[in-house]
């Protein structure tokens, strides 16, 4: 199995939705497969704590991102996968300068703990163990502009996935530890002053709904529904900018379809699109994206 | 199979579990105040605005043998048996120091205020109104120059009500509960002098009268911190209750002649008409130049233009005016062009060196402004200078008097010749933090810098040096930040040392050099 699932999606909060590896397919032993997606967010209202509004200081948020990704077989059941991304975020109007560079490293490892066919139905349970760092030295404190966040992440995702013929369902939980970010401030207002350079990053819940109908791991096409929040931070006030430790929360619908190219062997075109549709803190974004992955099979010409 | 499960989850425990969030924030670690001097002679330093120490009465303190007096001692060990883990909290807070606490309060509420307001349906902007500081937009809008002037009259207040009250300690010569009754505990370092009235409630009262003018949405807040801060003495073992009281009183009896100052100092006109605003504009196209035009959308009026005829406590009107530098580089000539293209060159090859000192020395919008940046870093140094409370607050008044009257000069600067920012005049230029909303000539940043950097190295010479490359990064980080042209940072920076000279000239014969 081979494939990796819903795409980066970059908005104010960019590191959260990494969901590759968030769905129930596996790379086959000594399978690797990579890919390059291309993406494309935008928004121009956004929650300012729960209040809805433009800002014409801002116009509209553009963020264009290349992310590279590799997910490869260790065992069967077992695969890792990595990921990173070079963005380029800019708004279209005020003055305020665009920001760009190479993000955050995502690694996961993938693990099949349970499966078993039920009268007909394909179920299984995966834990995901992730994490992630930066790999540049790009600004966090300068939302929504900086390309992420710059918090050190650990991640832990339950799954379930059950499958009767070609139509299937996932849903899975996800818990993200954030670390403390250190920003180039030594001094910030949340709801009060604080006399340090770190910021304490509320963690992150979220989950994830799929259904959809596969025939295999390269050809499906599937509607999902995410919401993610933070335990915990703060709200921006009326006219002041986002921060780092915010009240994020998001609940956005969309779909994923991956399809094989008919002649060029082991190649597959993958696109998705996600509509945020209620939030706090965050854009209200819409995100296309398009890759493309190739799937390598190094157990070819092992003798049998 | 199973080990890398394992893997995982211990990798995920493990590090989730390990690394504890807490922050250690540097105003926490400060020590309990322990002057090396304890400055009896402050009752005879020079006020700011006071006549003489002697201006407000205090009452004389009841007899140590009064059985009122002895009741107020039972009230110390009262207290102190049924102390509380968030008292032990709060009395290491405040055993820091009460300017230097009262100091990180009005930094915090400028932050909190420092806000500009959220545009009306039809485009215009709605202005704070101190009848009406609950209501949207919440009053002030602690814009720098309304910090710089707040930071002045709270640090100018504290040090004339302490001259006052060393005056009274001098001569009532009340000793410390402890000395009184020797079974008193004292739980954080007490000053071997006199209690009455206590200087740290005298503080507190002058604070609390002129916080109460700047942030009158506040009052219960600040009638909180100042029960506290009342309390902590009491609970300490460092005074009785009559003791605080009349300090609190007479603290707001001398805050009340600076709100009295403060109503009258021009600055409540700073805001001006809109015909002030268009005749700005007018003005400095019949002089043949570009006017300055708001950036901000909708277009928001220029941040008080009136503010450069504030009377400031250093220097008058007539010397403001005297002292104003002259004009930038015509927006027509090749001087112009040569500085515009050099913000552009810093917009376009921005380091991550200069973001960080750019981001670093921003002090924009919800922050506690440059002033309290440098009150910041001042009180960071003066936790370790072991000055007595009176001196801290003349310290502190230097400081912030020199940063006023700074922000008068350079409002006045700034109105006087209302020219464009660079990214008005070449919309190339991307700026590398907010923009703020008023002409460019000279840099705040620059002017408050210099300023604070003067004062700071006659305080404390030994770190004279680092208060000036401070001030040279500070001001710098405007031009790295594509918001200014550098005629406004050196400009700036002169105008500051100019007024942080006047400061000086103040310390000098001040008394307490």
């Amino acid at each position: 199995m081979r494939k990796i699932a819903g795409l980066l999606t970059f908005n104010m909060c960019i590191s959260l939705f990494a969901q590759t590896e968030s769905d129930a397919l596996f790379m086959a032993k000594r399978n690797l497969c990579g890919g390059f997606v291309y993406g494309n967010t935008s928004w121009n209202h956004y929650w300012e704590g729960t209040f809805y509004r433009d800002n014409a200081n801002i116009g509209s948020f553009k963020s264009n991102a290349v992310m590279a990704m590799a997910n490869y077989g260790i065992g069967n059941g077992l695969n890792i996968i990595a990921s990173s991304a070079w963005i380029d975020n800019r708004v279209t109007a005020g003055t305020l300068i665009g920001q760009k560079g190479i993000q955050d490293l995502n690694l996961f490892l993938k693990k099949e703990l349970w499966a078993k066919d039920i009268k007909g139905f394909n179920s299984s349970l995966v834990a995901v163990g992730g994490v992630s760092a930066p790999l540049t030295n790009y600004v966090a404190d300068y939302l929504p502009i900086s390309i992420g966040m710059r918090s050190k992440t650990v991640s832990m995702r339950l799954l379930g996935d059950v499958q009767k013929g070609h139509w299937y369902g996932t849903a899975s939980a996800m818990y993200t530890r954030r670390n403390n970010v250190t920003i180039d401030r030594n001094a910030y207002y949340t709801t009060e002053m604080i006399y340090s350079n770190q910021v304490v990053m509320p963690d992150v819940f979220s989950y994830n709904i799929r259904l959809g109908w596969r025939d295999g791991a390269d050809k499906y096409f599937e509607l999902l529904a995410d919401r993610m929040n933070t335990l915990g931070g703060f709200d921006m006030r009326k006219n002041d900018m986002p921060f780092l430790s915010n009240n994020m929360e998001a609940f956005r619908v969309g779909f994923n379809v991956k399809y094989p190219v008919p002649v060029l062997r082991g190649l597959s075109l993958m696109a998705t699109g996600m509509q945020t549709l209620s939030g706090r803190n965050m854009g209200k974004a819409t995100t296309l994206m398009a890759g493309v992955v190739y799937q390598a099979d190094f157990t070819k010409g092992d003798k049998k | 199979m199973r080990t890398s499960l394992k893997c995982i989850v211990l990798l995920s425990v493990v590090s989730m579990a390990s690394c504890n969030k807490e922050i250690t924030q540097r105003n926490m670690q400060f020590g309990a105040l322990n002057p090396d001097k304890i400055d009896t002679s402050a009752g005879k330093w020079e006020p700011v605005l006071l006549s003489s120490a002697t201006e407000f009465a205090c009452d004389l303190p009841i007899a140590v043998t009064s059985p009122d007096y002895k009741l107020q001692l039972l009230e110390i060990k009262s207290r102190q048996a049924h102390m509380t883990d968030a008292d032990e909290a709060a009395l290491k807070y405040w055993s820091a120091g009460t300017v230097l606490r009262w100091n990180e309060i009005l930094r915090e509420l400028v932050a909190k205020y420092n806000l500009p307001p959220y545009q009306n349906p039809d485009g215009t902007y709605p202005i704070p109104s101190s009848a009406n500081p609950l209501a949207y937009p919440y009053f002030p809008f602690a814009n720098p120059p309304y910090a710089a002037r707040a930071y002045a009259y709270v640090s100018a207040a504290q040090y004339d009500a302490l001259v006052t009250a060393y005056h009274y300690k001098g001569s009532y010569r009340r000793l410390r509960p402890s000395a009184v009754d020797n079974t008193i505990k004292e739980l954080v370092p007490v000053v071997k002098d006199f209690a009455y009235p206590s200087e740290e409630a005298v503080v507190a009262g002058a604070t609390f009268g002129m916080m109460s003018l700047l942030f009158p949405g506040e009052q219960d807040y600040l009638q909180e911190k100042l029960n506290e801060c009342i309390d902590m003495r009491i609970l300490a073992g460092a005074n009785v209750r009559s003791e605080v009281e009349a300090g609190v009183k007479l603290g707001k009896a001398v805050a009340a002649k600076f709100v009295g100052r403060a109503r009258t100092d021009r600055a409540e006109k700073a805001v001006g008409t809109p015909a002030d605003w268009t005749k700005l504009e007018s003005d400095a196209i019949a002089r043949g130049e570009t006017p300055w035009i708001s950036q901000e959308s909708p277009k928001r009026p220029p941040m008080l233009p009136l503010f450069g005829r504030t009377i400031g406590f250093l220097m008058d009107t007539t010397e403001v005016i005297n002292n104003r530098p002259p004009a930038p580089p015509s927006t027509g000539s090749a001087e112009f062009a040569k500085e515009l293209d050099e913000v552009l060159w810093y917009s376009q090859n921005a380091s991550r060196e200069h973001m960080r000192i750019v981001h670093f020395w921003g002090d924009g919008a919800g922050t506690y402004t440059p002033p309290g940046h440098w009150n910041a870093i001042a009180c960071e140094d003066f936790a370790n200078l072991r000055f007595s409370e009176v001196r801290w607050a003349r310290n502190l008044a230097l400081l912030n008097m020199a940063m006023f009257d700074a922000a008068i000069c350079c409002w006045d600067a700034k109105y006087a010749y209302f020219n464009p920012r660079p990214s008005q005049v070449n919309n190339k230029i991307k700026t590398l933090t907010g923009l703020p909303n008023f002409p460019a000539y000279t840099s705040g940043h620059s002017t408050f810098s210099g300023a604070a950097a003067t004062i700071l190295g006659h305080i404390f010479p030994g770190r004279a040096a680092d208060y000036m490359s401070m001030a040279d990064e500070a001001s710098k980080s405007r031009l790295y930040g594509a918001i200014h042209y550098r005629s406004d940072i050196e400009t700036g920076m002169n105008m500051g040392k100019m007024v942080g000279t006047k400061a000086v000239n103040r310390a000098k014969t001040d008394g307490a050099d």
